[in-house]
């Protein structure tokens, strides 16, 4: 049988079909944005549903309580200024980070802030229980809405930068947040399933932490994943990245707190 | 010096008389396995619930003993019949004096 082409240019025409699969790609709508919950286990969906099984409630419970101790020399609690947290704190989780007296918050932030300045009381500890409790309970006030976080005149420079070190290789293993959770989300890490690595659950109630976290931890996990300097809690690098991640996420409904493997 | 923590329990409070009801109790606990260290090379001493109890009108019907590889903030799912009208106490006890009670009411009909 005579051959058609001649087995050297075989490799060339792979290229041009390749290159051809890639130009394809580039050129097809974006996918959509997909929360992590969809990635999970019928069990851990049900535990991240179900008050009775979700563990991140004891948090959410301690946050209530706390919303309303009175502290400092002020003898203010939240809700002197704040009144009930159902009403004063609904939707608010769902624009933070947001530019406030011209500094980039995060909630953590803020509520740090406002200890600080209102309530004259030293600010929390990322990771500590009140902190977390505090945080749990406003985020948790946000429940089903959509993340709102846009582009505005305020915070543009900020989002810019988080852009950057969205994109920004780092690390021994020299690889960007946008390498797995944009450009191969939905393959696989291992045994797992790369998330497109949307923040709309937090803080979690992550399994392995066997703990509530907040998602500064989570980035914290990644950078330390690729051997990378992890950047500091509170960090302006920290709120920066936080903030282009909400705005990437928008529209996403928030599910904090959230339940994840 | 007694420590307690938060506890949740979901099941029905009204149920037909000899059906299997189902009762979800959750714990809120670290259950610090005892094989853990800081930073600095020290263990971390262990600090887990011991002992789960359920009496039913003062009737022991659940019982489960807890060791250190139970995860954190322990939930327990389990079955009993509902013979009558009553309160069903659940007595979590642990190490270091920890101890939390909760209870719940149902009506068999």
């Amino acid at each position: 049988m005579k051959r058609l082409i001649p087995p050297y240019l075989l490799g060339s025409i792979f290229f041009v079909l390749a290159t051809h699969q890639f130009i394809g790609d580039v050129n097809s709508a974006p996918p959509l944005k997909q929360s992590s919950y969809e990635l999970m286990s019928a069990e851990n969906k049900a535990m991240q549903d179900d008050p009775s099984l979700n563990p991140a409630m004891f948090w959410v419970g301690d946050g209530e309580t706390l919303w309303q101790k009175k502290l400092g020399p002020k003898n203010k609690s939240c809700s002197t200024c704040h009144g009930d947290a159902k009403k004063s704190m609904r939707g608010v989780a769902a624009q933070f980070p947001k530019v406030v007296k011209g500094k980039l918050q995060t909630i953590e932030g803020q509520i740090n802030q406002c200890r600080e300045s209102a309530q004259s009381v030293p600010a929390l500890p990322y990771e500590s229980r009140d902190l977390l409790a505090l945080t749990a309970y406003i985020a948790m006030q946000s429940k089903g809405l959509p993340i709102t976080v846009s582009e505005d005149s305020t915070n543009t420079s900020y989002l810019k930068k988080g852009r950057q070190i969205f994109n920004e290789r780092m690390g021994q293993l020299n690889l960007s947040c946008a390498q797995c959770h944009e450009d191969r989300a939905g393959l696989k890490l291992g045994g797992s399933l790369i998330p497109q690595g949307h923040p709309n659950a937090y803080p979690i109630y992550r399994l392995e932490w066997q703990t509530l976290g907040s998602l500064q931890r989570r980035l914290r996990n990644c950078m330390s994943g690729v051997r990378a300097q992890q950047f500091e809690y509170g960090s302006a690098e920290m709120a920066q990245l936080e903030l282009f991640l909400m705005w990437r996420a928008q529209g996403l409904p928030l599910e904090s707190p959230g339940v994840r493997p | 010096m007694s420590k307690t923590s938060r506890t949740s329990i979901s099941m029905p409070t009204t149920a037909k008389k000899d059906s299997i009801i189902e009762i979800r109790a959750i714990a809120q606990h670290d259950m610090e396995s005892g094989f853990r260290y800081t930073e600095s090379g020290k263990l971390i001493p262990r600090d887990i619930i011991r002992t789960f109890t359920c009496t039913y009108n003062n009737v022991e019907v659940f019982k489960a003993d807890f060791y250190s590889g139970i995860g954190a903030n322990p939930l327990i799912i389990f079955t009993t019949v509902a013979v009558e009208s009553g309160t069903l106490e659940f007595t979590w006890i642990g190490d270091d004096g920890y101890e939390a009670i909760n209870q719940a009411r149902i009506t068999v009909s």
